[in-house]
């Protein structure tokens, strides 16, 4: 048997493959590299939030002496070899602000230096100086749809959107219902705060550029590249360096910083080094979208849902970068794990002189989910029934139909996950008021339920078809080749699992190869919840597809009888490397009408629900967690340990987001661009958590895995709030609770407008 | 001016202004880069060391500081190819995930189980609160840490 499970390792803890490199410093992050002769970059930024870029002056600096420039390479739009643009989506963001152009947001990048030693490259910066004419501003989106300010067209709407379902009249509807639920709910900016701060590093060889750093999508970057350095996929190289975190913040912002790396070592002719200080990576790089969320919902008064209505805007902020696609996902999940036969979601969002929002965890429903789960909590209150009573009654099962009509048929782990949470509600709360030191406490408990759509919307999964090879090479080692980075998740280890598993091998007969563009097929990018349940199932299918072709070959040997990694020694040995690389089919009956918004929005869903204590102090506001009881359906946990620390993680982002993160921007410019003043939650500040993994297999799925990464940041957000408002009760209106974060001056507000 | 100091039980120097940052030098002049920059302010810890046994942030201490003195970096913590207790529990229990944050972490655990070994798990969180994780949600290391301690108690 422990044979059997050392050939069966999925579903096993196996520790990380690169475990030992980061518990004992070894491992090689982009600031830990250097090439002979490399020198340092750092780029000039804009003071203003809107305005032309008159001139660029190489001046005099404020020593005695004028400035020497004689060390310095100086590199400006017009050093740009392709065309001027960082291509994701669309052509409308600038690598560089060029003379005559606007500049649209606070500490937009409008020059670049580079110098032989970081200290040079500063006084550089400060001697560059740059001569604009401001121009009136739009930073907020009730500023930018006024369209005074022209930002993106004629209306400054980057995107909208519209689903509805059911044939009656939404608003005649609501006029009829027994108990109408009403709330605007506003969340702001969340800094990711990867503790590695963005960086790459370029380097040219004749025509050829090598480009090494902090990323999540390698061929992201090289797509950018081709634009903007007029550079053959044959003459680039973009290779991933250990990256210490990403959570969407490195999805689309490293071709900026890869784009203005090669630039300067273009221009410089040595290899040069760009990494972000961190007041400059939390000031100019993307950030979650904030949001106002208008929400109506109907019942009639046995508790059903008669009708929803809901009106989401987001701030784009002053590039489109990946906003109309994070809106798209926040309007799908926004009518929630809800049955409602009569549904309208208008989406919309808007363009604002302030730096560009992004990807971040959730990708645009951790803001929709935050807004139907504190509607879920006052309808249960206006209904007279229990918070988990009306969830029960309302949720999504097997069957039933999403806003966007998509039939849910198989691993619907809804059911499942609640009654998980629910045995954890047994407990009562801990009801002793702690006045020892004359304090009053009040304490509280939040439920939250959501759900989460795995992979790329629609049919998107189709369109990437993504590819991983698994090889063996000419030295008898397995090797998964796929452009899947391992930011921190775990995926190089569970693809070893994956494919040993398939191959009928060791975990350590593989060797996940880390991601370059020269080595490594597309299999689209690490984002989305789609790592290990759709590049996982192509690298378990190319595995499977590699050990017939070896059984095959050795069977025509005459070596039946030898174990695998001993016939791939022996077919490698005669044959030299076997490659086999496969491509994504997603299931059958994904069918999706991007005009209507209408079908299988998502191949399938993740499902969760999350319980939370709380503890308020009166005195002072603060929020202490007691408890925190998460429970998500997960598919299949290829490594349960991992698995779990994503969930974990996951959920202090989103509790850190309700309590205490928050970006605060002024005249577009971003106030609090350190760790001192720009907090995220402690050891001290986390609370112990108990993560329950439920496993409804997604039958499409490799072993039944579907996607988890991102629903851990939907929830626990509604929850602790909806906590906090059972906590205090009566002693603050129900509207207090529906902006984030809820600091202690938010509740002491709060508490201070009733009393 | 010239800095003698004992860094991982081996005699080094180096010719250096005094008031360059503890943890540049570590990372420039010693090529030790195991010792990271996460904030630069003293915030993150991911920059930690123990300087005389004591916990400190590299960014924060001048290098003319430790002249003499004696350090531990995240080099120093295993013994040759074993390693400490806390770094392998850290990989058992799925403590170290982007890992930027795991050497100052491990440093900052190293300390806190010496200074109190019976600590109490609140009170482990308390002694670790100047560290900095934004993947694990800090559960996997505080159970990684326990399990060290009750390892040290056995």
């Amino acid at each position: 048997m422990v044979e059997n499970k050392k050939l069966f390792s999925v579903g096993q803890d196996i520790g990380r493959v690169d475990g030992v490199a980061k518990v004992n410093g070894s491992a090689q992050y982009v600031d830990d590299l250097s090439y002979p002769g490399m020198w340092h970059g750092m780029t000039k930024r804009s003071e203003v939030a809107h305005g032309v870029l008159k001139a660029i002056v190489k001046g005099a600096g404020s020593g005695e002496t004028a400035f020497d420039w004689s060390d310095i390479v100086v590199v400006t739009a017009a050093d740009i070899p392709g065309r001027n643009t960082i291509l994701l989506m669309e052509e409308d963001q600038p690598a560089l602000v060029s003379v005559g152009n606007h500049i649209r947001h606070m500490d937009e990048a409008v020059a670049l230096v580079a110098a032989p030693t970081r200290a040079r490259a500063l006084a550089a910066l400060g001697a560059l100086e740059i001569e604009v004419e401001e121009l009136a501003a739009a930073v907020t989106p009730d500023e930018a749809l006024k369209a005074e300010v022209k930002i993106y067209g004629d209306d400054n709407i980057f995107k909208s959107f519209l689903i509805e379902k059911g044939d009656e009249d939404i608003d005649t509807l609501l006029a009829s219902c027994a108990h109408v639920v009403e709330g605007t709910y506003r969340t702001g900016a969340q800094e990711q705060m990867y503790i590695e701060t963005q960086g790459m590093i370029s380097r040219w060889d004749g025509e050829n550029c090598h480009i090494i750093g902090s990323m999540q999508c390698p061929f992201y970057v090289q797509k950018a590249m081709r634009t903007l350095l007029d550079i053959t996929d044959d003459a680039l190289v973009v290779e991933q360096a250990v990256t210490g975190g990403g959570f969407g913040g490195k999805e689309e912002y490293p071709s900026m910083i890869a784009g203005h790396a090669a630039l300067l070592a273009k221009k410089a002719g040595v290899p040069v080094k760009l990494i972000y200080e961190r007041d400059e990576d939390i000031a100019a790089t993307t950030k979650r979208h904030p949001s106002v969320v208008k929400h109506r919902m109907g019942f009639d008064e046995a508790g059903n849902i008669v009708a929803i209505d809901i009106d989401v805007v987001f701030d784009g902020g002053a590039y489109l970068t990946l906003t109309p696609v994070v809106l798209s996902r926040g309007v799908l999940h926004a009518a929630g794990p809800y049955r409602c036969a009569n549904t309208r979601v208008r989406g919309r969002a808007v363009a604002t002189n302030t730096p560009p929002h992004g990807a971040f965890r959730g990708f645009g429903a951790p803001q929709t989910t935050f807004a139907y789960e504190r509607q879920m909590q006052k309808a249960a209150k206006a209904l007279g029934m229990s918070q988990f009573a009306l969830r029960e009654k309302c949720m999504l099962v097997e069957g039933d139909t999403t806003s966007t009509s998509q039939l849910l048929k198989g691993s619907v782990g809804s059911i499942e996950v609640m009654a998980a949470v629910k045995e954890h509600d047994a407990k009562a709360l801990d009801t002793r008021i702690d006045d020892s030191a004359g304090a009053s406490i009040r304490r509280g408990r939040g439920l939250a339920f959501y759900f989460h759509g795995a992979g790329f919307t629609g049919s998107g999964e189709a369109r990437l078809a993504g590819r991983a090879t698994v090889a063996l090479s000419a030295s008898g080692q397995f090797e998964v080749r796929s452009s899947s980075t391992d930011i921190g998740q775990g995926v190089r280890t569970m693809f070893s699992q994956i494919s040993a598993t398939a191959l009928g091998v060791e975990v350590d007969a593989i060797e996940v190869v880390v991601p370059a563009t020269n080595k490594v097929p597309d299999s689209g990018p690490t984002v989305a919840s789609r790592t290990t349940m759709v590049v996982g199932k192509v690298v378990h299918e190319a595995s499977v597809a590699l050990r017939e072709k070896i059984e095959a070959w050795a069977a025509d040997k005459g070596m039946q009888g030898m174990g695998l990694r001993e016939a791939g020694a022996a077919m490698a040995r005669e044959e030299g490397e076997v490659a086999i690389t496969s491509q994504y089919k997603p299931p059958e009956g994904i069918e999706w009408d991007d005009e209507t918004y209408t079908g299988s929005a998502y191949p399938c869903y993740g499902w969760a629900a999350c319980l939370i204590d709380v503890s308020v102090d009166l005195d002072t506001a603060e929020v202490t967690i007691d408890r925190c009881v998460h429970a998500v359906d997960l598919g299949k946990a290829i490594n349960p340990t991992i698995v779990k620390g994503q969930i974990e993680g996951g959920t202090l982002q989103s509790l850190g987001w309700a309590l205490w993160e928050e970006v605060i921007y002024k005249g577009g410019k971003v106030q609090n661009d350190r760790m001192t003043n720009c907090i995220i939650p402690t050891f001290s500040d986390a609370p112990e958590m108990t993560t329950i993994l439920v496993e409804e297999a997604f039958d499409f799925g490799p072993h039944g895995a579907k996607g988890v990464g991102e629903i851990p940041m939907d929830g626990p957000c509604a929850a602790v709030v909806n906590a906090v408002e059972d906590a205090l009760g009566e002693l603050a209106s129900a509207s207090s609770f529906d902006t984030l974060p809820l600091t202690p001056e938010a509740i002491g507000r709060a508490l201070r407008s009733v009393s | 001016m010239k800095i003698e100091v004992t860094i991982n039980g081996e005699k080094r120097q180096v010719e250096t202004a005094g008031h360059r940052r503890l943890l540049d030098v570590l990372r420039d002049e010693f090529a030790l880069f195991g010792t990271k920059e996460g904030c630069g302010e003293g915030e993150c810890g991911a920059c930690t060391v123990l300087l005389e046994g004591e916990v400190v942030n590299s960014c924060l201490i001048a290098v003319g500081q430790v002249n003499g003195k004696s350090l531990t970096t995240i080099e120093g913590m295993a013994d040759g190819q074993t390693l400490h207790v806390i770094q392998q529990a850290l990989i058992d229990f799925g403590g170290a995930q982007c890992g930027i944050c795991t050497p100052g972490v491990a440093l900052c655990a190293k300390w806190a189980l010496e200074k109190e070994p019976n600590a109490s798990k609140e009170r482990l969180r308390e002694l670790m609160s100047g560290n900095i994780c934004r993947c694990t949600g800090y559960q996997a290391i505080v159970d990684a840490v326990v399990s060290a301690q009750e390892g040290a108690d056995s």
